[in-house]
């Protein structure tokens, strides 16, 4: 069936099957391989997607829910070729990750954070990442690349949307 | 070996890692990212029981559905395929991706369905209709062992794999001299790494060109040659694409069985072909759990806590079939008295088959089942003579000034400092107010406990373990390689020759080129040609690639630097002796005046051969194979051999609370000393040993892959299978040490698995502590809170403590 998806600002129509799931749709008829498939039943967060600014899980939305919602991959915070935002840029600095499968989806739980919550403690961040898994680095240099980033934003003085 | 200098301009300072840039940006390329043309999708028909003969495979209706092209069974593959390898020598115990007329355990593959989509080949898979007859079957490893036990492998004739007694030094006598004897059975429970990208791998065979294109997630050594004989195919029928971004390995990436049936329903149907396990598949069977041992360890000992001799016996469940993974009661023949100066040991190494999924290579390759149960067996030497655990361990570790240090088992300790170690840790952490912390909340009700272990992570592997548990093999290498060239306009570009998974490979090869060449590291492009352009790895296993792909860089850019010299001597007129290289530039040590920089080189080198030193090839290529440090020979008769040639050490020291009511234990502190020699860049040594330490607090405390006495594996996605969250996770705080290894070029040690090797250990030690109150002690891995909760109400009521309101 067709459905037209909204993602990271522009409007896509795709065919899909009803049992087709937001995180294939996004991969397979998109392209926006970004978001990773890792348990396929809503544990390990590594297909997080935000939907209208919200951190879900795409294995567990079908794409025909999505109809409406604006959806934001990895793919739609990266500001242009070879640029970084804040947040990415932190991930790299504190080495947040290893084996990157994990990151995307990290870095969209931190953004719905940060949106919500410029200044969090250590406890706010460790809770807002608790529903991604990574296997690799045993979270602390996340919990630190996302603290840099919270630091640097509001450094700069603007909403994390303008660059985070 | 060590040429280089001490002082580094790179080596060991905080650089970014420049594989990250990818992966912020949804930028890596992982094995299911990689779009072939014209690709289609294989699910699995799993057989239900833990043992049953196949009595019929009727595949009618699901080839009737539109949209599905194959339904391949385990007859027709065996016929057009030869059975896996197996390390050990047990030619009747034959390993097919797909059951052939037996199925050995619950979850083995069955039949492989090919359709236009994963979604559509579910879809036939539950309409493949396969009739089974059911038949005994064993679990326990003990049981496995029995004389009446059913068999795994009729023709094997046992379920024993590998038994296997060595005796180093004098045991005998030892234990007779000693007054005082202990002995304990402990045992380290099922689980495994478990990445969080399953196994992945796709396959296209071009019929014209003979050529089987491979895009997998691997991390597995002779991948390419193993999949190739399999298929009957000359391996350079074989093309590898090492750059694949690897989602998670820490050892079980192995992936052959997946990759000979996508190779084989490639060349069979005509169209590239893919199989990604999903979680299921992935945790029943793909093939990739960890060790299940089973420990008795005697240990000799004198009044003053000092052990002298140490008999181990090691029963590990391999699961249905032998892969790699009996050599994992091999690796830890190499520190086989962890750091400690046990004079002689006797070791007996079992391995079992039995009807649960097949065991594969893990994070330390059984090292860390073997770390924990040293490390417990010294705390009951301490306990059973009143002495402090800490004391215990001090007088048991060898001295600095004992390295280089021969252990009974044939192996030499490099180097250390463990005392020094320790007493940094214990200054830092101020020990005697974490016991005072302790102390306070035993007082307020809690059980407290100090955790303690230390451990030793051999490095840069040479396999050694193959050729000393099967004598038919004759390995005595397990080198890795580094290309480099410049090209005509000046770009450097360096080759590695095996794919990552989240070790920072690229970033090691570019530090280690720039150090040498004295040139910045983000100049340095990093490559990974294909298995067919490749020079010899064996894959980033055993902790082995700061010390060999960082050894094998740092000699290619060596030959480069040496090449560049003597150009310039010849073109300057100036003696070999006095041209100095700098920054890539060579002038004339005499005369600095006199000078050749980079693009004067590169030119000459590539384009003047009239200015070449006689007999010197043109262009700017170089490349060395890197042989081990310390290895090359085969192991005594009586099992002695050099298996590692760089031993890292860590120490930790953790403060546990547990809820006497619930159960539930909570580290309050985490401290890990951490010396593996000289640090190549702090950020990946850093999150390695983290994410290590959590894999231990998962492997101590949470995973298990469990089985009910039906044969059914428990433990089949991430609500049964717990993996640590960031809440489960601690901060640790790590102070480091630096001991550099005389064996490498910079003075590296690898360091990817200590924080495993340790943490299971130091969990371990600080229930136990916390438990000591109640005059009970747990043996076992994982503590679940489960069983711990159960254990604390049980010895609360036989003493008679008030229990918490119902």
């Amino acid at each position: 069936m067709r459905v037209e998806l909204t993602v990271n600002g522009a409007i896509h129509g795709v065919d899909v099957e009803p049992r087709t799931t937001l995180l294939d749709a996004l991969r397979d008829n998109l392209g926006l391989t970004g978001a990773h498939a890792g348990c396929e039943h809503g544990v390990c967060g590594a297909c997080t997607v935000l939907c209208d600014g919200a951190a879900v899980r795409s294995c567990l939305m079908f794409a025909v829910q999505a109809d409406g919602i604006a959806i934001t991959t990895i793919e739609g915070v990266t500001p242009g070729p070879g640029e970084l935002s804040i947040l990415q840029d932190a991930f790299c600095e504190t080495h947040g990750m290893q084996c990157g499968y994990c990151t995307p989806a990290m870095i969209l739980a931190a953004h719905a954070l940060l949106t919500n919550n410029p200044a969090p403690s250590r406890g706010d961040i460790v809770d807002a990442i608790s529903g991604n898994i990574c296997r690799c680095t045993g979270y602390a240099q996340i919990v630190d690349a996302i603290a840099l980033a919270a630091e640097r934003i509001r450094g700069v003085n603007r909403p994390p949307e303008a660059g985070a | 070996m060590s040429e280089a200098p001490r002082t580094f301009r790179f080596v060991s300072s905080d650089r970014r890692v420049r594989e990250d840039r990818r992966f912020v940006v949804g930028k890596g390329r992982f094995a299911a990212d990689i779009a072939v043309p014209g690709l289609r999708h294989v699910a699995l028909v799993t057989c239900p029981y833990p043992a049953a003969r196949i009595v019929g495979i009727d595949k009618t209706a699901a080839l009737a559905m539109p949209g599905v092209h194959y339904v391949l069974d385990g007859r027709e593959l065996a016929a057009a395929t030869l059975p896996l390898a197996a390390g050990l020598d047990t030619p009747h115990v034959p390993r097919r991706p797909l059951a052939v007329d037996i199925a050995r355990y619950a979850g083995e593959w069955v039949v492989a369905v090919v359709a236009d989509t994963r979604a559509l080949a579910e879809d036939a898979a539950e309409r493949v209709k396969i009739s089974y007859e059911r038949l005994p079957f064993v679990l326990d490893a003990e049981d496995a062992l029995k004389s009446d036990a059913p068999l795994v492998h009729a023709g094997h004739g046992s379920n024993v794999l590998l038994d296997r007694t060595f005796v180093w030094g004098e045991v005998e006598r030892d234990f007779a001299e000693s007054p005082r004897h202990l002995s304990l059975r402990v045992k380290w429970g099922r689980s495994s790494t478990v990445p969080i990208e399953t196994f992945a791998v796709a396959a296209s065979w071009d019929p014209w060109r003979e050529m089987l294109d491979v895009w997998a997630s691997i991390q597995m050594p002779k991948y390419p040659d193993q999949t190739a004989t399999a298929l009957k195919l000359p391996a350079s029928s074989v093309r590898v694409h090492y750059d694949v971004d690897v989602g998670g390995s820490y050892g079980v990436k192995r992936g052959i069985k997946h990759t000979v049936l996508v190779g084989y329903l490639t060349k069979r149907l005509g169209f590239p072909v893919r199989l990604i396990e999903d979680r299921l598949e992935n945790m029943r069977g793909g093939d990739a759990h960890g060790p299940e041992r089973l420990f008795d360890v005697d240990v000799a000992f004198d009044d003053t806590g000092v052990i002298r001799s140490m008999r181990m016996r090691a029963l590990d469940n391999v699961g249905a079939y032998a892969g790699r993974s009996p050599f994992q009661l091999g690796k830890p023949v190499g520190a086989i008295v962890g750091p400690y100066r046990i004079r002689s040991v006797q070791y007996r190494a079992i391995a079992v088959t039995s009807n649960k999924t097949v065991q594969e290579a893990v994070r330390a390759f059984g090292q860390s089942p073997t770390n924990y149960a040293i490390e417990r067996i010294i705390e009951e030497v301490a306990n059973s003579l009143g002495l402090d655990r800490l004391e215990a361990r001090r007088r048991n570790l060898i001295r600095k000034e004992e390295f280089p240090y021969l252990i009974p088992s044939g192996s030499t300790y490099d180097s250390g400092d463990y005392h020094t170690v320790i007493d940094k840790v214990l200054a830092h952490a101020d020990y005697g107010a974490l016991v005072a912390e302790r102390d306070r909340l035993r007082a307020g009700g809690m059980l407290a406990g100090i955790g303690l272990a230390t451990c030793l992570e051999p490095s840069g592997g040479n396999s050694s373990f193959e050729p000393l548990l099967n004598p038919k093999n004759t390995t005595t290498t397990w080198m890795d390689s580094c290309r480099i060239s410049v090209d005509a306009t000046g770009a450097i570009t360096a080759t590695m020759h095996t794919a990552s998974a989240g070790q920072g490979h690229e970033t090691l090869v570019g530090t280690v080129v720039g150090e040498t060449l004295e040139l910045d590291p983000e100049r340095i492009r990093v490559v990974r040609p294909d298995s067919l352009s490749a020079l010899p790895s064996n894959s980033p296993v055993g902790s082995r690639m700061a010390v060999m792909l960082g050894g094998a860089a740092f000699h290619a850019a060596r030959k480069l630097r040496e090449k560049l010299v003597a150009i310039a001597s010849h073109d300057l007129g100036v003696p070999l002796e006095r041209a100095h290289y700098r920054e890539g530039g060579v002038f004339d040590r005499d005369a600095p005046e006199r000078r050749l920089g980079w693009m004067d080189l590169v030119t000459v080198a590539h384009r003047n051969f009239h200015k070449l030193p006689p007999d010197m090839e043109p262009g700017l290529s170089v490349s060395h194979v890197m042989q081990v440090p310390t290895g090359g020979a085969l192991p005594t008769a009586d099992g002695r051999v050099q298996m590692y040639p760089c031993f890292s050490f860590e120490f930790h020291l953790i403060l546990m609370a547990i809820d006497p009511e619930l159960g539930k234990p909570e580290i309050r502190r985490y401290v890990v000393g951490h010396d593996c020699g000289t640090v190549i860049n702090p950020k990946i040594v850093h999150g390695m040993t983290m994410g290590g330490i959590a894999h231990g607090i998962g492997a101590a405390l949470y995973e298990e892959f469990a089985y009910d006495d039906e044969g059914q594996l428990l433990a089949q996605s991430f609500m049964d299978y717990l993996l640590p969250s960031s809440h489960e996770v601690p901060p640790v705080e790590i102070v480091h040490h630096v001991t550099p290894s005389p064996h490498t070029v910079f003075g590296q040690k690898g360091s990817g698995e200590s924080g495993y090797l340790g943490a299971p250990a130091a969990i371990a030690s600080a229930i136990n502590d916390a438990l000591k109150p109640l005059g009970i002690s747990v043996n076992t891995l994982p503590i679940k809170v489960s069983l711990l909760g159960d254990m604390i109400a049980a010895a609360r009521e036989k003493i008679g403590e008030p229990q918490g309101v119902e």
